[in-house]
């Protein structure tokens, strides 16, 4: 008996050591990973000039004044917004589109053609165009935005109908379900993953589209600061722009995690 | 209480494109009877009883309670061999509420009659569990009771203890032999089991080996409940039905054989 509670405390010990390194290591290995990574940098930018790569320092000394004369934040905000407005239009439509094109074989056989066509264009090939027929305002930036959203979310969410087990479907239909209960009480909770997973990817692939369509038209925005950087030489404010890019990334794809985790937890 | 509903099943055949899985299937079956289908795997079994449930079109006549079957119904319900069919996101209780929800009964009542199948079958203590928390065979009660809430006249069996260890699959055979006479329905039971069918049917219907599967023998099992397998009459119709599968197996068997070596000949 001695021996046995010997023995479990001994591995309860083991494991909070373990587990305590493991946090340890959570934050630290990340922290080494990133200031090695600053050190690489700047020993590389003391070899060549500040226009071909600026130091970390100047990078920051160049966001501090981006964020004291508040164009970092227009920036970031007009990107944020833009990324937002169009990604979110594009999940809404893109998630009943793809339920009904995977559930009916007639809506699916009308839209295949043209979704098996436009797939192949990145959004970037539709920039003139978007900004011919939609003006330079903020519709073009969020009508491509929205593009690139909603192919990779009905895609998704027709590989999760196509994958629903159809034991599932005939239970539900001899319990009484009729085909809107079977679709709305099977078939669309077991295909949240995969539109979760759409909307993930998509939200990757807006932030290219909002850069592209930023750089041709736009006077704000992440795109615009990188672009207009270039009339000024200032290659540090390139620099901010990115690494904004990638922290407002970083940012809504955990905000998204979490808000999901969350919300859908029971489908996922 | 629904009580049980007669099936009758006149000449049904069943194909899947130019194969004939089932042909020239009769049978009665009784209000409150308890019919096992037995038969070597492959053979149509499943198949038949997807039929009834209304998930396959037939040849023939086939009716539950005098009427035409055209599809699945809540008359008829269904439990499946996987546990797959019950909705991960849903709590037992959902699960088990699912039929009355679609229906529109209120949720005081829904709550009320969950309660009671799932007593029934023995899941009280799990009811706000999912199931993946769950293990096989209180999957499987769950699945049951998500059947009886509807009170289904007919209560259509797909090996539902199949993937259980022997022991769960034992105390579910002696829970599944209470809940029929504490319902009275009746239940189509496919097992390739046939211990099981010996300890649960009425009668045991053992069917030839397909293509083209029907009938081979009917047997009246007429054991007093609870059956035992030491019991010798229990023994006796136990090695009968043993002796006609093994003659099926061993006569599809020399017809596959003879088939290929025809093929080889050509």
């Amino acid at each position: 008996m001695t021996y046995i509670t010997n023995g479990s405390s001994k591995m309860i010990a083991t494991r909070i050591r373990s587990l305590s390194m493991e946090q340890i290591g959570r934050f630290l290995l990340p922290a080494i990973s990133i200031s090695g990574g600053l050190l690489l940098w700047h020993v590389c930018s003391l070899m060549t000039s500040p226009l071909f790569l600026p130091s970390p320092l100047m990078v920051w000394n160049a966001a501090v004044e981006m964020a004291l004369d508040g164009s970092l934040a227009a920036s970031v905000w007009a990107s944020g917004t833009r990324i937002f407005a169009g990604w979110a239009a594009g999940v809404a439509l893109g998630v009943p589109l793809g339920l009904f094109m995977g559930r009916f074989r007639t809506v699916r056989m009308l839209v295949d053609p043209y979704i098996e066509f436009f797939r192949f264009i990145p959004p970037i090939a539709f920039v003139t165009l978007a900004v011919i027929w939609l003006g330079p305002g903020e519709l073009t930036k969020i009508a491509l935005i929205f593009y690139t959203t909603i192919f990779i979310v009905t895609l998704n969410t027709i590989a999760g109908v196509e994958s629903v087990n159809p034991l599932r479907l005939q239970a539900a239909r001899s319990l009484g379900a009729n085909q809107r209960q079977e679709m709305t009480s099977i078939i669309l909770p077991s295909t949240v993953p995969f539109m979760v997973t759409g909307a993930r990817i998509a939200m990757g692939n807006s932030f290219l589209t909002v850069v592209s369509a930023e750089i041709v038209s736009a006077q704000q925005g992440l795109g615009a600061t990188i672009w207009t950087a270039r009339n000024f030489a200032r290659t540090d404010w390139v620099f901010v722009g990115i690494i904004a890019l990638g922290c407002l990334g970083f940012l809504f794809d955990r905000i998204f995690r979490i808000v999901t985790q969350k919300t859908l937890k029971r489908f996922l | 209480m629904g009580n049980g509903a007669s099936i009758t099943l006149s000449q049904v055949g069943i194909s899947f494109g130019v194969a004939q899985i089932v042909s020239g299937f009769s049978l009665d079956i009784r209000p409150g009877e308890f019919i096992c289908l037995l038969g070597p795997s492959g053979c149509g079994k499943s198949t038949l009883l997807n039929a009834i449930a209304g998930f396959l079109p037939v040849t023939g006549t086939m009716t539950v309670a005098g009427k035409p079957v055209v599809g699945p119904g809540i008359d008829r319900g269904v439990v499946f061999q996987s546990s797959e069919v019950l909705f991960p996101w849903l709590t037992i209780r959902q699960n088990v509420e699912y039929g009355l929800r679609l229906r529109g009964v209120p949720s005081q009542v829904r709550r009320q009659k969950a309660d009671h199948y799932i007593g029934l079958v023995g899941l009280s203590h799990a009811a706000e569990r999912f199931p993946a928390q769950l293990s096989g065979g209180m999957r499987q009660r769950a699945q049951i009771a998500r059947v009886l809430i509807n009170e289904p006249a007919v209560v259509l069996m797909d090996e539902p203890f199949g993937a259980l260890d022997a022991q769960t699959r034992e105390v579910l055979q002696e829970e599944l032999d209470r809940i029929w006479r504490a319902t009275g329905c009746t239940i189509v039971f496919v097992t390739h089991d046939i211990w099981e069918a010996v300890l649960l049917a009425d009668r045991v219907v053992v069917m030839t080996a397909g293509p083209a599967a029907g009938i081979k023998s009917v047997k009246e099992v007429g054991l007093s409940h609870p059956r035992d397998q030491a019991d010798p009459a229990a023994l006796e119709i136990f090695r009968q039905l043993r002796d006609e599968i093994g003659a099926e197996v061993t006569r599809a068997l020399a017809q596959q054989g003879l088939s290929s070596r025809k093929e080889a000949a050509e």
